[in-house]
């Protein structure tokens, strides 16, 4: 085992599905025998906000929050909401993206442009993106809410666990009659 | 069996292990989960009370008579419940009695940052304070043992960063629950001043011997590093921060105990290195304890009173390397909460917008009506605070906003404290026009039943207040019920109501769109041939509806059909 603390942030837009994400991964990390510790945020910031979780583990893990500069994986389940958190990335940490554009309620008003070259300038400062068309994956999988498990499924290739244990934990977590299509979208996330 | 808990499962947990057998807590952010928890569990009896005072009481109740029992809820719930807080000071306690609060610094979900320690002095009771879901669901556990012994109610505190962050707990055995049959004391439970002047020297006795208690119990910690000069005191999540950055090389006084504090413990620590530091999130309230025993301490000098603490705070702190991630020259536009696409109480907002209504509005996911660019509520200030406010801001200017004020609240925000503001706009008559935004559920929190619903915290049948009945009772003779999907309607019975010279009450009434019991209409769609860009459909601040070359377009991930923008397109675009 990595004694190292791994630090990954999952951030989208409320009601994306973050926190079934961080309780999937909660799940494997404990049975992998990682110590661990997951903070999320509920209430107000889940009415289409921009959303913040933060998941740890290593042999012990101390704080429960992650800080800038210090995040290793971060997982975007919307284009820009990676980029938000660009200070936490650290300077060998990976961006998983999801390139779904979701407009912010000041681009909706036209107060503001949404940067829809932003991961383009990410990877100009020497960032790590791995950018994918997760919501048409899930969509292929039968349901757009998989989308969170496509990227997990995304998030599988960088981490030391075996796909098996990852499936393992999504039927333990996801009800039953969703299964099918989230081992469907976990497995074309895998693949993309 | 290893378990990965929220602190507030672990919370839940450690108060059933520990013999809580009856709960009541009205939901808040963030401690709703706590009584959702224990909920799942047959053992205790757990309710939803409409409010945070009626929750206390109830909880005081089931001690007296004899069952341990506990109430949670947010920090500014505990202002609600603050009037029998300080006199269960004075009564203390037949079987143990906790009250959970969670206070909510940076204010993910809140409306302000106060820090409920100054409850705990105030009101001169014990205050427990863990670091994690382990040490809550132990600090909960001992927390009857420490409550009985002393003849107190305990306050349990957490933060966002402790009710909201899973870490690793073990379930224990509950312990055996000492009898505490019900024996009527009038000397010690009925607080006439006759009563209460015996009992206040108790409290300061009790206080004598908690402080006493602080000094040698292990619910307080030291965590001395040979040779460190910087000895660090703090508690709750503060502690994590600086045990990560600085855990090897400063000695730290852990505090599990934040109430009464420690005096010798606190000069002993002090004494063993040459600079003291106190890391506390909110209001100076170790420091200044420190600083009023002759201790020399540093604290507000080098942290904020505002908002969280993280790593890299504590690390500038104390002068130690902070990481820094990529900069990017772009900025990313931000992306505030919003009502959701389908909401029931955007329809009578975009009503009370276009009739440029000043409104008085209330706690819950309708503040989100004051943003832009609804832009709809003028004052939002606690809980209940629009029916009483607007009686006020109608009375005292002889009624002459009244045909252009509102006062908003929902449906269970009415319920914990809108009823007796009613009742004062009916004794007091005043031409008010309140609107009940009427969802059907305790929304924001994460859909809690309430006395309006018809469901107990189980989800079993309970009796369910009929908010047209209540209205009557109270004095209120005008009651209308709309539907905020029909646009028409709502303009029509709002000025109706605006217009007429008496107190009245509209009924806003749809459930919230994310209940499962709520069936998504097919998303609608706009065409590009039809669609102007007149921008119409805009000032609704639907999230799913956006302008994407330069035509309107509505996002079928996200639309659920309500129909509010087909109301409002000229052009006939919007369709199914």
């Amino acid at each position: 085992m990595n004694t190292k603390t791994t630090n990954l942030m999952i951030v989208g837009v409320g009601g994306q599905g973050s926190l079934l994400a961080s309780k999937l991964l909660g799940k494997l990390l404990v049975n992998e025998g990682y110590d661990v510790k997951v903070s999320e945020v509920h209430g107000m910031s889940q009415r289409g906000g921009s959303v913040v979780t933060y998941v740890r583990f290593g042999e012990k893990v101390t704080s429960p929050i992650i800080d800038e500069g210090e995040a290793d994986f971060i997982v975007s389940f919307e284009k820009i909401e990676g980029a938000r958190y660009a200070s936490y990335l650290s300077k060998d940490g990976k961006v998983i993206v999801n390139t779904q554009e979701i407009d912010p309620m000041p681009v909706i008003i036209g107060a503001a442009t949404y940067p829809s070259d932003v991961l383009d300038s990410l990877k100009a400062k020497g960032a790590f993106v791995d950018a994918f068309d997760a919501l048409s994956l899930a969509k292929e999988a039968g349901s757009s809410k998989a989308v969170n498990i496509a990227l997990m499924g995304r998030l599988a290739k960088y981490l030391p666990i075996p796909y098996e244990k990852w499936i393992a934990a999504i039927k333990n977590t996801v009800a039953p009659k969703f299964v099918e299509i989230n081992e469907k979208a976990f497995s074309l996330g895998y693949n993309a | 069996m290893k378990k990965l808990m929220i602190g507030n499962e672990a919370l839940a947990r450690g108060l059933f292990e520990g013999g809580c057998r009856f709960i009541s807590s009205y939901p808040g952010t963030p401690s709703t989960e706590i009584t959702e928890f224990a909920a799942k569990n047959d053992a205790i009896t757990c309710e939803w009370a409409p409010n945070e005072k009626v929750a206390c009481e109830a909880a005081f109740g089931a001690a007296l008579a004899g069952v341990r029992s506990a109430c949670a809820m947010k920090h500014v719930g505990l202002n609600v419940a603050a009037d029998p807080l300080f006199t269960l000071s004075y009564t203390g306690v037949n079987a143990g009695m906790v009250i959970c609060v969670a206070d909510d610094p940076a204010m993910h979900s809140s409306q302000n940052e106060q820090d409920s320690r100054h409850y705990a002095i105030a009101a001169k009771v014990p205050m427990l304070e863990p670091a994690d879901s382990a040490e809550a669901l132990a600090f909960a556990k001992r927390a009857y043992e420490l409550s009985e012994e002393y003849d107190t109610v305990v306050l349990f505190r957490t933060c966002t960063r402790i009710a909201h962050s899973q870490s690793i707990v073990k379930e224990g055995e509950p312990v055996a629950i000492p009898e505490k049959p019900y024996e009527k004391n009038i000397a010690k439970y009925v607080m006439m001043p006759g009563n209460a002047k015996k009992r206040h020297p108790f409290v300061e006795e009790r206080t004598a011997k908690l402080t006493a208690l602080a000094e040698t119990t292990d619910f307080n910690r030291e965590e001395l590093v040979d040779g460190a000069k910087i000895g660090v005191i703090c508690s709750g999540t503060a502690y994590q921060y600086v045990k990560e950055v600085a855990g090897d090389s400063v000695s730290i006084l852990k505090l599990g105990m934040v109430n009464p504090l420690p005096i010798e413990r606190i000069k002993k620590f002090a004494a063993g290195v040459s600079r003291v530091i106190v890391c506390e999130e909110l209001d100076p309230v170790i420091e200044t304890h420190c600083k009023n025993i002759g201790v020399e301490v540093e604290g507000k000098n080098l942290f904020s009173m505002i908002g969280e603490f993280s790593q890299n705070t504590v690390a500038k702190a104390l002068g130690l390397p902070v990481k820094e991630g990529y900069t990017l020259d772009e900025a990313i536009p931000v992306r505030p909460p919003v009502m959701c696409a389908g909401c029931p109480h955007r329809g009578m907002y975009y009503t009370l917008s276009k009739n440029k209504i000043t409104v008085i509005g209330d706690i819950g996911c309708y503040t989100l009506g004051a943003v832009a660019p609804l832009s709809a509520v003028d004052s939002t200030l606690c809980m209940g605070a629009s029916v009483s406010g607007i009686h006020g801001f109608n009375k005292a200017t002889d009624n002459k906003n009244a045909g252009k004020t509102v006062a908003v609240i929902g449906d269970s925000t009415f319920m914990h404290s809108g009823i007796t503001g009613l009742v004062n706009i009916a004794y007091n008559a005043s031409n008010s026009t309140v609107i009940i935004l009427d969802n059907s559920i305790t929304g924001m929190t994460g859909h809690q039943q309430n006395p309006t619903t018809g469901y107990n915290i189980k989800g079993d049948p309970a009796a369910k207040i009929d908010l047209e009945t209540l209205c009557h009772a109270v004095g209120i003779e005008r009651v209308r019920v709309v539907d905020p999907y029909d646009l028409a309607a709502c303009d029509k019975v709002l000025k109706e109501e605006l217009a007429y010279e008496g107190p009245s009450v509209i009924i806003s009434r749809r459930p919230c769109v994310l209940l499962k019991s709520v069936k998504a209409a097919p998303a609608l769609v706009i065409d590009p041939d039809k669609c102007r860009t007149c921008k119409m459909c805009m000032k609704l601040g639907c999230p799913a509806i956006s302008i994407k070359n330069n035509k309107a377009k509505i996002d079928p991930t996200l639309c659920v059909g309500c129909d509010v923008c087909e109301q409002l397109c000229h052009f006939d675009a919007i369709g199914k």
